[in-house]
């Protein structure tokens, strides 16, 4: 009996020394400003709420990189496109898996420690791939945004369920793909679905509860600020011109939004326009559709914004994600860092929305150049002529990085690549696609495919390929390129050794030197890469993470 | 391997087996499709399937709607529920009407021929007779298991390719050369001299079939030359056959539907 009561007061002893250290454990909203300060984990979806995707971590360094080893796979069981970049959390790495599950593994091991599954609703709509890109965090709660836009909490401990909230309506063909970005108390997520005829919207939710706390509308109402940009139709038309285009205007929010809390500002990228292809229907610029939106963070409201490509026909929508870089070009300005789907290099100041610099980073014919406030003169082609860049555009969805270190910003680009774009009227119908045209590939050979190429022997260098670019950020001018023969969908991720990781279609994983573009390291993980490297640490050892058709592998020196 | 082969092997005998049954259902539209509906179908497809199928039917991996083949779908009761449900590999399902479900059956079936009306199609079999004598195609071409690796393998190219590309084909073929069947010349680092065509190419490496019906594997790092031709060494047969002969051998090509 004593030995049991000093047992028990050992517990309640060891428990109290414990306490405080899970208490710690836990991801306040200031260890998520102060991502930069504990490199060892991955806390947001970009690594950061400047989503530079650039770690300090420096054990992995240009001269021992070809000694880097598998270290361990884990292998989904669903196939499909997996997109995700995984967090983690002292030791503990989160990630998504296809449609919408959610894995805790062991960061060291890969051992699963739990799996939470979700089916979506049936009736789901999802244009272009059933993906989800990850998870957020905060405290020891994890959020995810599901393909039939719920928006669920679940414990980080156990992976039971905490809340779960619908954000919208899939019969109306609403989805989401992005991982939420929490800040303070909040999460906030956006919508996809602009290829439904959505109106799309940017949402906070409080975190303990899930009630909505905000909600900015990225297509203005008629009489708020921006509803001008949809103008009136002309009198006698038979354009198909809608006098209410604004109902179900587009405006995805398909990436996760970057934060600046000096400014309290948070920035998304805007999806395109609705229908996608036929500008008749919708005349005016068609705010804020591909555009960047500035929200505080507390109220969501609109602080600044600025357009990429007004009236868009190329559904060149800005599904890109922010990238916050301080003291630009040595001007104590600072900025965000834009590499757009339209083809352009953009440099904002992202206190303010002021353009400050605008240069093509490839092939770029749908516009010439820029006015003072960064507003494109558009060139649009003459009917059956190519675009460039075609419809997928310059770059995509996939994560660039900036090293503070190199300022060179690294971009994941298709080049040299057109597509033929036509726009035909479409009348909306809720809950199907609406999309008004489309665009055909273009090749250099009729009949070869184009960029939406199937196997590999039948396109080789039949329309553009894949490069990583590296421009100097203060002038958009290319520091470097490296060239890939198929395109990319692989995020990158540079370090504090001055590496940079990347894949491709290909299947290859690979590092270069972030200052030169020299590859110093390849392997082939034999499946397309179409997520973004990450990077962690656990005891004094770096590890890189990889997501390679069904295989998440993790890399690392050997001890 | 052995093993991966008969159940390789059985499956074959089971596709074969089912083929008779499926066939023995009565499709939507028997075999004929109306050109009313073939014309229906296309605007369906440009407004409904091209963001994704991309104009060719090939702009998504691993799917080739011109190929009249397809996965899921046997008999056109198949194609209409499978577009109907969608499908977890992310299609999404298609509330279509029956006009435009007739449509667009219509057209996949008939996708790869829709350009036809501008082709003189002559007599498959008389085609047969130039591709082996006069236009001696299989001394670089192969079709089923004869011929030369040389030179693509013909086996399923009235699938692959429309009328109207086989025929510029054979008056033009640079023209109608895809980019991976460019003529390439490697030069490795001892000084091995290798002429031929690639299978496939990446960043890192390639594979060659070279002139004398050999495979190489080749690693990029490993070569000191490597010149890719823009001209099909296939010659021209605008002046060595007749129009109708022509015309034949696109029909004949038209016919090889693969196995």
């Amino acid at each position: 009996m004593t030995t049991r009561l000093w047992l028990c007061i050992w517990c309640i002893v060891a428990a109290a020394a414990v306490l405080p250290l899970r208490i710690d454990a836990q991801v306040t909203s200031q260890r998520l400003a102060a991502a930069a300060s504990e490199p060892q984990n991955w806390l947001t979806y970009s690594g950061n709420y400047a989503s530079t995707r650039f770690t300090p971590l420096a054990q992995i360094t240009p001269a021992n990189v070809r000694n880097l080893k598998l270290q361990w796979v884990y292998q989904s069981p669903v196939a499909g496109n997996w997109q995700t970049t995984p967090l983690v959390v002292d030791g503990i790495m989160y990630l998504t898996q296809r449609l919408n599950d959610v894995v805790a593994l062991d960061a060291a091991t890969g051992r699963a420690f739990w799996i939470y599954r979700y089916t979506p609703a049936a009736d789901r709509i999802v244009c272009c791939g059933a993906n989800n890109r990850g998870l957020a965090i905060l405290g020891n709660t994890l959020f995810m945004a599901t393909l039939d836009a719920q928006l669920i909490a679940i414990d980080a401990k156990s992976g039971r369920k905490l809340w779960q909230t619908e954000v919208a309506s899939t019969k109306a063909g609403y989805s989401m793909t992005l991982a939420p970005l929490v800040v303070k108390d909040k999460v906030i997520v956006g919508v996809g679905g602009g290829e439904y005829g959505i109106r799309g919207f940017v949402a906070a939710y409080d975190a303990n509860t899930g009630k909505e706390a905000w909600r900015f509308y990225t297509i203005p109402a008629p009489g708020e600020p921006g509803s001008e940009t949809w103008e009136r139709c002309p009198a006698n038309t038979n354009s198909f011109c809608d006098p209410e285009a604004w109902k179900h205007g587009g405006g995805s929010i398909w990436l996760t939004g970057s934060y600046d809390p000096q400014l309290n500002l948070t920035y998304w990228g805007v999806g395109n326009v609705g229908p996608d292809y036929n500008g008749a229907q919708r005349p005016g610029d068609n705010l804020y559709t591909d555009s960047v939106v500035a929200l505080d963070a507390d109220t969501g409201r609109l602080r600044w914004h600025y357009q990429f490509t007004p009236h868009d026909v190329y559904d060149y929508d800005s599904v890109q994600i922010a990238v916050l870089a301080d003291n630009w070009a040595n001007t104590g300005i600072n900025v965000m860092l834009w590499a757009n789907r339209n083809g352009n290099y953009y440099v904002l100041d992202r206190a303010t929305g002021r353009f400050l610099l605008g240069k093509p980073f490839v092939k770029v014919n749908w516009m010439s150049e820029f006015n003072e406030r960064g507003r494109p003169t558009q060139t649009p082609q003459a009917e059956g002529l190519p675009t460039y860049p075609g419809n997928q555009g310059g770059t995509n969805w996939y994560s660039p990085s900036y090293s503070p270190r190199t300022r060179m910003f690294y971009i994941p680009a298709w080049e040299d690549y057109a597509s033929i774009f036509t726009g035909a009227a479409q009348p909306f119908k809720e809950g199907s696609t609406f999309v008004g045209g489309a665009p055909r590939n273009f090749g250099p050979v009729p009949n070869a495919p184009g960029l939406g190429r199937a196997p590999i022997n039948t396109w080789t260098e039949s329309a553009g390929h894949g490069a990583v670019l590296a421009l100097d950020s203060a002038t958009g001018e290319q520091k470097w390129k490296f060239t890939m023969t198929d395109v990319t969908d692989s995020g990158i991720l540079t370090t504090g050794s001055d590496l940079l990781f990347t894949g491709g279609r290909e299947g290859h994983f690979q590092a270069l030197d972030a200052r030169t573009g020299a590859l110093l390291w390849k392997i082939n993980l034999g499946a397309a890469i179409n997520s973004g490297p990450m990077s962690y640490r656990i005891g004094n050892r770096q590890y890189v993470s990889i997501v390679s058709g069904l295989s998440l592998s993790v890399f690392a020196l050997d001890e | 391997m052995r093993r991966l082969l008969e159940i390789a092997g059985l499956a074959l005998v089971s596709a074969l087996a089912d083929a008779p049954a499926a066939s023995a259902q009565a499709p939507l539209h028997d075999t004929q499709y109306a050109e009313a509906d073939i014309a229906y179908g296309a605007t369906v497809y440009a407004a409904r399937c091209v963001t994704c199928h991309g104009t060719q039917g090939d702009a998504t991996g691993g799917v080739n709607l011109r190929s009249g083949r397809f996965r899921n779908a046997v008999v056109d009761r198949d194609l209409d529920r499978f577009i109907r449900a969608g499908s977890s590999a992310g299609m999404p399902a298609f509330a279509l009407d029956n006009a435009e479900m007739a449509g667009i059956i219509a057209y996949l079936r008939n996708m790869n021929a829709v350009d036809a009306a501008s082709v003189t199609v002559g007599d498959p079999a008389r085609g047969r007779s130039v591709y082996d004598g006069k236009g001696a195609c299989a001394s670089c071409h192969r079709v089923g298991g004869t011929g030369s690796h040389v030179a693509p393998n013909l086996s399923d190219i009235g699938a692959a390719r429309s009328p109207a590309s086989l025929e510029r084909s054979l008056l033009d073929p640079t023209s109608q050369m895809m980019p991976i069947n460019r003529p390439v010349r490697v030069v490795t680092k001892d000084g091995t001299v290798i002429n031929g065509r690639r299978l496939n190419e990446d960043t890192y490496g390639l594979q060659l079939m070279d002139d004398r019906e050999h495979l190489h594997s080749l690693v990029k790092a490993d070569l000191r030359e490597y010149t890719i031709g823009k001209m099909s060494p296939m010659p021209p047969f605008k002046d060595k056959l007749s129009k109708g002969e022509i015309a034949d051998l696109v029909a004949y090509l038209l016919s090889l539907k693969g196995l």
